[in-house]
């Protein structure tokens, strides 16, 4: 006879069998919720089931503020999870970590085709982005027209550059109209418009919210635009296949409205620089032309004809000193000989002769007589002595045998 | 240099358009890109033309204007935003 398990064991058995299943320890199961109860614990407990089975499910409340929705009864949902065992209730169950919207894996499978596609195609090589241009004057906006994103847009274009005009293409963003919507939006405001650029744009959502944007046609409508296009859909880790075959991905709209615009801040900076280096140019200029001026004053007071009459100036006194000395050398010297002169003149004086005792002999006719043969005996004579005169009468003549 | 300036200022405004070359448009008609390009352009001339008294100091002024009018058109802008509709473009309104 067998041994008897204890019902303890037997469970624990099972669990242990259970949880040593790779397969069962991470799957996906599909199925539509009811039962849901969210008791004080804050634990979420549920069935999900399809036309044939159910299956008991709990989600631990440290699981739950990971989640992008909570479902309700009656949601069609996919639940990730691991298989084990309620012993204390005999139940095994899905330990649940993750919800998913149905279908979201069919779309993502859906996501990863397109993408592969397209990359496949070259539509999202890096040779054919576009450059976006620094300074816009004209924006389009392809976003809907109601709604947080293009409030969101319009603040950062009017906060960063509101010197840009932005024409606003409205368009339906969501649904089964969305991708015709776009794609009609991007050709009229290309065609219509002609901006500088174009952002596309759309708030967060989940997959299907954002399914427009990885429609195949749209993804061409973009790589075909003639204009750049920066792509701000949904939140920084949202990824569609518009954001790939964009000239540009933003994380988000407002993101994109930044990327399309330069910062006033950096244009005032930008001018009050072009201002400094103008004022620096223009001192530049300004000391080489005085400096140039000054070189010209200099050549021209060197020829100046005031120059050349100051130092002719100059040298006519310098001249002047020196006729001044050497005419007055030449006058010492004259006064020197003039003395020399008189004093010789002194001596040859006739009256000094006289004082000696000389005299002179005059006739008549006041002819100085200095020979025997001037006179005859009788004539009467003059007889100039030191002091006077007196008369003579020649007695007789004695001429002198030589 | 100083009474350089007021002569040209002078010479500037007495004879429009016969300064020999093309009188620049009017300041105040520039869009901010236009005046931009333009600023570009002066300084880039300043910096590597060998020009005259008088055509430095007039590229100099012209320069200080651009650069009050794009700083003025800063200042004064307000974003304007239109929606396409159809094939034709309305002003949006306000409340958006």
């Amino acid at each position: 006879m067998t041994a008897s398990w204890t019902v303890t064991d037997l469970t624990r058995y099972l669990r242990e069998l259970l949880e040593s299943d790779e397969v069962l320890q991470d799957v996906w199961v599909h199925g539509e919720v009811s039962n849901f109860s969210r008791p004080a614990s804050g634990h979420l407990y549920f069935t999900i089931k399809d036309s044939s089975a159910s299956l008991r499910c709990v989600m631990w409340r440290s699981a739950v503020p990971r989640q992008s929705f909570i479902p309700r009864d009656g949601d069609a949902i996919d639940v990730h999870g691991a298989i084990s065992v309620y012993e204390a209730g005999g139940q095994y169950q899905l330990y649940a970590d993750l919800f998913r919207p149905a279908g979201e894996g069919a779309l993502y499978q859906e996501f990863l085709r397109l993408k592969a596609l397209l990359e496949a195609e070259g539509l999202f090589a890096p040779e054919r982005k576009r450059p976006i241009p620094p300074r816009p004057q004209r924006i389009g906006v392809v976003t809907s027209p109601t709604g947080a994103v293009l409030h969101d847009i319009l603040n950062t274009l009017r906060r960063r550059y509101p010197l840009v005009e932005v024409i606003l293409a409205p368009t339906a963003v969501q649904g089964a109209e969305a991708p015709a919507g776009i794609i009609t939006a991007l050709r009229n405001m290309v065609h219509y418009a002609s901006p500088d650029v174009i952002i596309l744009a759309r708030g967060g959502g989940s997959i299907e919210d954002l399914w427009a944007f990885n429609d195949e046609q749209v993804a061409r409508a973009i790589a075909a635009s003639p204009v750049p296009i920066i792509a701000g859909i949904g939140h920084e880790t949202d990824f569609t296949i518009a954001d790939f075959v964009a000239d540009l991905r933003a994380p988000t709209p407002t993101a994109a409205a930044e990327l399309a615009t330069p910062n006033q801040a950096d244009l005032r900076i930008e001018l009050s620089d072009f201002n400094n280096r103008l004022n620096h140019l223009l001192q530049i200029y300004q000391s080489e032309v005085r400096w140039a001026l000054k070189e010209l004053q200099n050549q021209l007071d060197k020829n100046s004809p005031l120059t050349r009459i100051n130092s002719d100036l100059q040298r006519l006194d310098e001249l002047d000193r020196r006729l001044g000395a050497s005419t007055s050398h030449i006058l010492q010297l004259a006064r020197v000989h003039l003395t020399g002169l008189l004093q010789h003149m002194a001596a040859l004086n006739p009256t000094a002769v006289l004082e000696r005792g000389f005299a002179i002999v005059t006739n008549l006719a006041r002819q100085t007589i200095s020979r025997v043969a001037q006179v005859s005996r009788g004539e009467a004579l003059s007889v100039q002595v030191s002091d006077g005169d007196f008369d003579v009468q020649v007695s007789g003549t004695t001429k002198q045998r030589s | 240099m100083s009474p350089a300036k007021p002569k040209i200022k002078s010479s500037d405004t007495s004879r429009p358009g016969k300064a020999g070359k093309a009188t620049p448009p009017d300041v105040e008609g520039l869009s901010y890109e236009q005046a931009l390009a333009e600023l570009e352009k002066i300084v880039t001339s300043l910096e590597v033309n060998k020009l005259s008294l008088d055509e430095t100091m007039s590229l100099y002024e012209r320069g200080q204007a651009l650069t009050r009018h794009c700083v003025d058109l800063l200042d004064k802008a307000e974003l304007r935003v239109k929606q396409l509709s159809g094939e034709t473009l309305e002003d949006l309104p306000a409340d958006s």
